[in-house]
């Protein structure tokens, strides 16, 4: 047996809620591969806890999206059932995960933002999703706090410690830029009172993220002029990776449940 | 994780207070680099299932501990003191409860 593929609907409302529930997904997807792996067994568990909250908060936006969208769609066949182009998450989330600084230095920025964007979205014309909100922005504060603190431990650190953290802002600040990148999907979600604009984020969020980093002594990069595309669908080589070895078993055995 | 035992971060005790309890209890022990490291590690650790809503968290190394070897002298001769237990008094009737 073979699970088949599903189409999403292009419509504004579904999709903003797809780009926010694919980037918790897949960065959760990303956290959990720190299972067994983190540099010392408490942090271990506080990444498998941050990857669970973000899986918890993907879970709930996605079922919304498929209510929205009104063709039956669950959580599971959202989240297991599309074809690479249909998945809406920002590339940064997508990237492999790195060293121990670079999960760090990822965290901090999607925290950050994601404490951000969840603030605005309590106050969402879809009751559904500032409820979401309302308990997400909880745990976006402590994942901001708990990552920024790292940012500052590796920053003031050893030299290698630092220069891990240089590196790793060094590969990932460019592709903040896709985050605050509003299109007509961002638009139509302001009109409707859905959500803000990612791009109304963006002054808050590089006032925290500056203040984190030179809390950390670390230098804040120039603006890139380069621009991801995952949130149109167009991902990098990594994604393909990443969503085969989530969708297996949906797609092996279709409907399966724990 | 390094095997260097001088390269470990400090061991702390984590007392964890639950929503019924007035007490905090202790639950575990965690390393980790400092307080503030220390309180977060046990918030991640010992608190994922909804145990807590306050705690404390101790270096294990300011704990001073009764000796083991001590046990005898220590706890035993209160075995045979009874009369130490208020059970020989009547209670009134009216303090229900002790």
């Amino acid at each position: 047996m073979h699970a088949t593929s599903i189409r999403v609907s292009e419509d504004p409302q579904v999709q903003y809620l797809l780009r926010i529930g694919d980037t918790a997904l897949i960065l959760a997807q990303r956290l959990a591969e720190w299972t067994g792996h983190a540099p010392v067994l408490e942090e271990d568990i506080a990444l498998a806890n941050i990857g669970l909250d973000l899986l918890g908060q993907a879970r709930g936006v996605l079922t919304r999206a498929g209510e929205l969208e009104g063709q039956g769609h669950d959580e599971d066949q959202l989240a297991f059932l599309r074809e690479e182009r249909d998945y809406r998450n920002a590339t940064i989330v997508e990237l492999p995960r790195g060293d121990f600084a670079f999960t760090v230095v990822r965290n901090t920025m999607m925290a950050t933002f994601f404490k951000l964007l969840w603030g605005r979205l309590t106050e969402s014309s879809d009751a559904e999703v500032a409820a979401i909100a309302a308990k997400a922005i909880k745990e976006a504060r402590y994942h901001q706090q708990h990552s920024a603190d790292w940012v500052v431990r590796l920053g003031l650190g050893t030299d290698e410690s630092k220069k891990r953290m240089v590196n790793a802002i060094d590969e990932l600040w460019r592709f903040g830029a896709e985050l605050f990148a509003s299109d007509p999907v961002d638009e139509a979600a302001a009109k409707s009172g859905l959500g803000p604009r990612w791009g109304d984020l963006k002054t808050d969020w590089s006032r925290e993220m500056d203040s984190i980093l030179s809390e950390a002594q670390l230098a804040v990069p120039a603006e890139s002029t380069f621009m991801s595309t995952g949130k149109q669908g167009r991902h990098s080589e990594h994604m393909g990776f990443i969503l085969t070895d989530m969708q297996y078993l949906q797609r092996a055995f279709p409907g399966g449940t724990w | 994780m390094s095997g260097d035992v001088k390269n470990e971060w400090p061991l702390w005790e984590v007392f964890v207070r639950s929503k019924s309890g007035l007490d905090h209890k202790h639950c575990g022990s965690l390393h980790a680099a400092d307080p503030k490291m220390a309180i977060q590690m046990a918030r991640d650790v010992y608190t994922r299932r909804q145990e807590g809503t306050s705690i404390w968290v101790v270096r294990s190394d300011n704990i001073v501990a009764s000796d083991p070897g001590e046990k005898g002298e220590f706890f035993d001769p209160m075995e045979d003191k009874v009369y130490r237990h208020p059970t020989f008094y009547k209670l009134p009737q009216e303090v229900d409860h002790m």
